[in-house]
Parts: C-alpha cells; structure tokens; sequence
C-alpha cells in the first residue's frame, strides 16, 4: 500500500497557470502538491515553445516560453511546492460535504492524494504521444506497437522498427539496439532533430552493420491479432516496400487529449470545464478550474487571464482550508506578513 | 487582391481573395476552409497546418526554414511538395497558387 499524501491543495497540471496559482496559495499560507504527466514543469510554454518568445506578459516586453516557466519557478520557490511529475491524474472522486469538501485523486503511477480542495489546471489536457493515422493501428497498440518503451525486456531478441528523428527515437535506438535481434530507424529525410552525439552514434553503428537505417515513412502494418510481421513503407524514392518488424516505435511528438477528466462527473461543455468568474468554481464546490482549460462567457486562452483566474480561485479556496479565518486583502509592497512569507521581510 | 486555391482531400476546390502580408494558414482560417487545424496559430508548433503544394509552384515558393522542416517531421504522409501553411507568406506573385490538403491533419 502506498501512503496517502494530504495536502490543502491539489493542483492538476503544471504549466504556468498551476505554477502561478501555488504564489496566490502561499501567500494565504496554503500549501500545494502539483501533478503533471509530463516528465517536466511548465505545460504548453516549455513543451510546445520553449524557445519562442511572448509580448504579452504584463511587465515582460518579451520573455521566452522557458523563460517564463523558469522566472514562475523562481517566484514560487519561498513555498516549496511538491511536484510529483511524469503522472497521469486518473481519478477524482468526493468522500467530503458541501461545507467541508473532501477529495481523493489518484494517479496512473499508483499515487493517492486526500485534498481539501482541487485546482484543475489541465490546460489542454494530458500531453500524450501522436498516434500515426495508420489504418488498423488500433489493433496493435499495447501489443506491438508502443508510443514508450516501459519494460526494455518487451524489446529482447526483437526486430523493432522506430520511427522519427528526435531525441527519443534516437536514445531509444541507441539503448534497444543492444538487445535487440535487429533495430531499424526510419525517417523522413537524411536530417535529425536529434543531439547531434546520438545522430553521430546512431550513424557509426549503421557504418558497421550493426543497426539499419531506412529514410521514409510507413503506410501500412501488416500482421494477425495484433502481432505486428512487417510494415509498409514509402521509401524517399518513392518505391514500396515491407519491411519485416515484430515492434513499431512511433515518435511523433506530443498532443494534448482532455483525457480522464471527462470521467469525475464535471459538467463539461465542448471539452472545457464550466466555472464562474468570482471564485472560478466547478459545478462541484471545492474543485476549481483556472487557466484553458476553463469556460466562462468572454473567456480568452491567455496566460494572464489564467493569473488572475489564479489569484481569486486562492480566496475561496483560503475559506475551505480556514473556514475560521477571516481574510484582509494586503500588498506584496507593503504587508510585512506577506513579505515573510515571501522570505524577503 | 491574391487569389489562392485550395483543395481539399475529395478534390474539392475553393478559391479565396488573400491579403497580403497574411499567412497562407490565416487565408485559410480567415475563410473556414477546411482540413486547417493550425492548433497553435501559427508558431510553428503542431503541424496540423501541412498542406501540399502544386508542384508547378514548389519552386516559386521561399524555401522551408530549419524550423519548418523539423516541424514537418511531426506530420504525416510528408511528400518533396509538403509545407506547412502557416510558414508562407502571401504576396501579389503568389497570385493563382494552388495547395492541396491533405486527408488527415496529426
Ligand atoms: C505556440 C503557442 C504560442 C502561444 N503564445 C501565447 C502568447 O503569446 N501569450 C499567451 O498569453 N498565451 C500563449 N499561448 C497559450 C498559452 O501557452 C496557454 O494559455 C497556457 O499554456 C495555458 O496554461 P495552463 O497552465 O492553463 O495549461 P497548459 O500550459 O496547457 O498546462 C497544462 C498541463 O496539465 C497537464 N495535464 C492535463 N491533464 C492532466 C492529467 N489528467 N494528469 C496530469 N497532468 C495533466 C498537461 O500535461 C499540461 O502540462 C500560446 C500557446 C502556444 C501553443
Ligand atoms: S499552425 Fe501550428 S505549425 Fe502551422
């Protein structure tokens, strides 16, 4: 059994939204857990432009997706939030009241959290690997074909076919290749994305025979009850050809998928989670929905409306945690009791 | 006024007056056609923007940057005409460009 961790706040996502949420919850003394499926902090800035820049930010002209992510986490750092990364929330349910809510989440890596309330910060949803729109792929997953490798002895003595040109087709090419019967990378053109070491390892291994690698693109799989025997494939030079493989890796990249949250009985509309715009409260009292992933009427998908919908989603939620305490409004300037919060005082 | 062409997966064609300066993803968007899906509105960062160029005008167009072309790894049934819409820049030479859609965005 897995200890039950207990926390005031729960946050559901940790792109910048959920980052910026955990400095509105410190400073009403609330303390935070966050999830992410991402092995990594910062949602859409760091995964899909971390290298972009932003003019949008108050006070920033322009700071880099990455930029913002690493400039939250140094504002956050006086609270020390737990992160607990690389998870996927799968479940929410309610074992509270109304008066006083009650939550129990759990995670895909077989975490269990007991939360006083729950902030949903899901953005767009769960970060989950592309699925080729390969026809009959479906048949294969979980069996054949695998968008991670989570046991490398699945990969023993087998001829695996992986497709792409970015880090993790390369590493993963580079640690299968030694147990593998046969390894073949396929990609579209003759250049990777890839750390330039891997591409040069990857390519001194073709050199000597020990590993193949076929510029094109898969077409079709073929096989019986999900055991894949070969893949077509287009060449660069246009002609077709199969090639014999009992494992396809596919590494597409990531898209976002709303995922479980559809399944912890939120009303929805159109994927988004409806709230209302003084405390940014679910249709169940003590969970809330801050950033993209929420509706409300004139809602925009910006990062500093996602910072405000933050700042008064804290206030309800300091009534929950502290339902005896009353709450004064203060400055960051000037409240020596913030300020000591903030370890600056 | 630039007149731009696209069609779609079942061969259907629409034409539409560009403006330009646009993207050839925001002419798209600007007049609902479909098959776009420029899920990161044009930051080079999803690739369900691809589209295929008539081949008679792959040439005329500028060249894929580095970061079009690592984009283009993330979309599928890439061919030598792929582009993705959002990196293209309409101007008045542009005028009777014709691109094609492909079946499925990512
Ligand atoms: C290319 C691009 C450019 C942009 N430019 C701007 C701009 O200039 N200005 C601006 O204001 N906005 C911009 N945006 C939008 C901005 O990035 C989003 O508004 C912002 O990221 C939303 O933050 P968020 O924290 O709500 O969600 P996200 O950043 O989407 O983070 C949500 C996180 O929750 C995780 N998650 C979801 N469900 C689960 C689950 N069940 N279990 C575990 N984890 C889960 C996800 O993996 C993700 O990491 C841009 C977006 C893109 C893609
Ligand atoms: S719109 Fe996302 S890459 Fe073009």
């Amino acid at each position: 059994m897995t200890e039950t961790i207990k926390t005031d706040a729960l946050i559901i996502g940790a792109g910048p939204v959920g980052l910026f949420a955990v400095f509105e919850l410190g400073l009403l003394d609330i303390k935070c857990h966050l999830i992410d499926i991402l092995p990594k902090i910062g949602g859409q800035c760091a995964e899909l432009y971390p290298e972009k820049p932003i003019y949008d930010i108050p006070g920033f002209p322009v700071v880099t997706g990455q930029g913002l992510i690493d400039n939250l986490m140094k504002q956050i750092e006086p609270f020390g939030p737990t992160f607990h990364l690389g998870q996927m929330v799968e479940s929410l349910e309610s074992i509270g009241s109304a008066q006083a809510p009650l939550f129990r989440v759990t995670t895909d890596a077989g975490a269990v959290f007991e939360a006083k309330t729950v902030l949903i910060a899901a953005g767009g949803g769960s970060f989950q690997p592309k699925k080729p729109p390969i026809a009959g792929i479906d048949d294969y997953e979980g069996k054949s074909v695998f968008y991670a490798v989570r046991k490398m002895e699945e990969f023993r003595d087998r001829t695996i076919l992986i497709v792409g040109g970015g880090d993790s087709a390369l590493d993963w090419t580079l640690n299968l290749q030694p147990i593998a019967k046969r390894v073949i990378l396929m990609h579209r053109r003759d250049e990777f994305r890839a750390a330039p070491h891997s591409v040069d390892q990857m390519r001194s291994l073709v050199a000597d025979g020990k590993m193949d690698l076929i510029l094109g693109q898969v077409m079709a799989l073929k096989g019986e009850h999900g055991q894949l025997e070969a893949a077509t494939i287009r060449a660069a030079d246009n002609t077709t050809i199969d090639v014999a493989c009992d494992r396809l890796l596919p590494f597409f990249g990531l898209t976002m998928k709303l995922g479980p949250i559809a399944d912890w009985g939120l009303n929805l509309a159109e994927n988004l989670i409806p709230v209302d715009t003084e405390k940014f409260e679910t249709n169940v009292p003590g969970i809330f929905a801050i950033g993209d992933i929420n509706a409300y009427p004139g809602k925009l998908k910006l990062i500093l409306s996602g910072f405000h919908e933050g700042a008064l989603a804290a206030q309800k939620v300091h009534r929950y945690v502290y339902p005896e305490k009353r709450l004064l409004f203060q400055y960051t300037t000037s409240s020596s009791s913030l300020q000591k919060k903030l370890g600056v005082a | 006024m630039t007149q731009i062409t696209f069609i779609d997966a079942q061969g259907t064609a629409r034409s539409v007056a560009a403006e330009d300066g646009a993207t050839l993803m925001e002419t798209a968007v600007r007049n609902a056609i479909p098959g776009i899906e420029a899920e990161c509105g044009g930051a080079c960062a999803c690739a369900t923007c691809h589209v295929y160029v008539d081949p008679a005008w792959q040439d005329r167009l500028p060249a894929p940057q580095t970061m079009e072309e690592d984009m283009l790894d993330f979309a599928f049934d890439v061919r030598p005409n792929s582009r993705l819409s959002c990196q293209i820049r309409i101007k008045a030479e542009l005028d009777g460009l014709t691109v094609t859609t492909p079946e499925r965005q990512a």
